[in-house]
């Protein structure tokens, strides 16, 4: 694991598997989405709405898992001082902000035909909305600290937004036993380890909505961190170049 | 009682909105990468 915190080695890596992730996730998603708006069955008792299930969990899970691999990047940040756990953290939060306000977007436009209301105020919809504002504040928090760090790059040694990843993981198991803890609209989870209570035709679109999902999450993660890699070194390398100029002509004034 | 409501608008709105909203999402990413690369190589060139 600790070989791949050297960003040389991660950028050999990424070169090749950014474009591969972001490929393969457009071909299964595409593919899966088509699929489930023209051929999968409606559902016994929600009927055609259930088709919501293939954008709306993908976008649920992502959101949270997204988080938690926040959490473990500002952990790893924390703890061990790798060079790229930073800039990972960085690079997750706009696609697990994006996959997160998805989730509640598409909820909400399931929630009118399936339970007659756009949105209620229980554990789950609420905690989720709580994981989108985590997301939105990480993000004014890490580009406050690159600011103050005077880099302006995004991969900035400030360790407040690393305790705020780390917190705001706490979220994450409220969101997921919301549904148990507290009355709610919102169906218990159908999906638990080693057991489901959806028929196969739609647990099997659902793996192959969230392995797309995902591939195409990660691809987007290793973009934002090419991206954020390679402007810290420009930044690095326009610095160097104006302190050797500052330094000459500090010397033929004397 | 429930309302007698047609789906598909629903359903249909909830699609445009992943695909659109992702591949936007996607796009994006991909040309801050490639800006961002051509500045690194740009920077190494001065």
């Amino acid at each position: 694991m600790h070989g791949f915190a050297n960003p040389a080695r991660f950028l050999r890596l990424a070169r090749w598997l950014t474009p591969l992730l972001l490929i393969a996730g457009l071909i299964v998603t595409g593919a899966t989405l088509t699929w489930a708006l023209t051929s999968a069955p409606p559902e016994r008792l929600q009927g055609d709405s259930a088709k919501i299930l293939f954008v709306h969990v993908p976008a649920a899970w992502l959101g949270m898992g997204g988080w938690s691999a926040l959490a473990i990047a500002s952990l790893t940040e924390l703890v061990w001082r790798h060079p790229l756990a930073a800039i990972a953290a960085r690079a997750i939060a706009l696609p697990g902000a994006w996959f997160s306000a998805l989730c509640l977007a598409t909820g909400s436009l399931w929630g009118r035909p399936a339970w007659g209301t756009w949105w209620v105020w229980d554990g789950r919809l609420t905690s989720m909305l709580v994981l989108l504002f985590l997301y939105l504040a990480y993000m004014a928090l890490a580009e406050a600290a690159d600011r103050d760090a005077g880099n302006g790059s995004g991969s900035g040694q400030s360790r407040i937004p690393a305790i705020f990843g780390l917190v705001g993981a706490i979220n994450i198991p409220i969101i997921h036993y919301s549904v148990l803890w507290w009355n709610s609209l919102h169906q218990p989870p159908s999906i638990s380890v080693g057991e489901s209570a959806m028929a196969p035709v739609f647990l099997y679109g659902l793996l192959a909505a969230v392995i797309g999902f995902s591939l195409l999450f990660g691809g987007v993660v290793l973009a934002r961190m090419r991206a954020i890699l390679a402007n810290a070194q420009a930044e690095a390398r326009l610095r160097r170049r104006a302190m050797d100029q500052d330094f000459d002509d500090f010397g033929k004034r004397d | 009682m429930r309302e007698g409501l047609d789906h598909w608008p629903f359903i249909l709105a909830s699609y445009a909105l992943t695909i659109g909203g992702t591949l936007l999402l996607v796009a994006q990413s991909w040309l801050s990468m490639k800006q961002a690369e051509a500045r690194r190589e740009r920077s190494r060139d001065r």
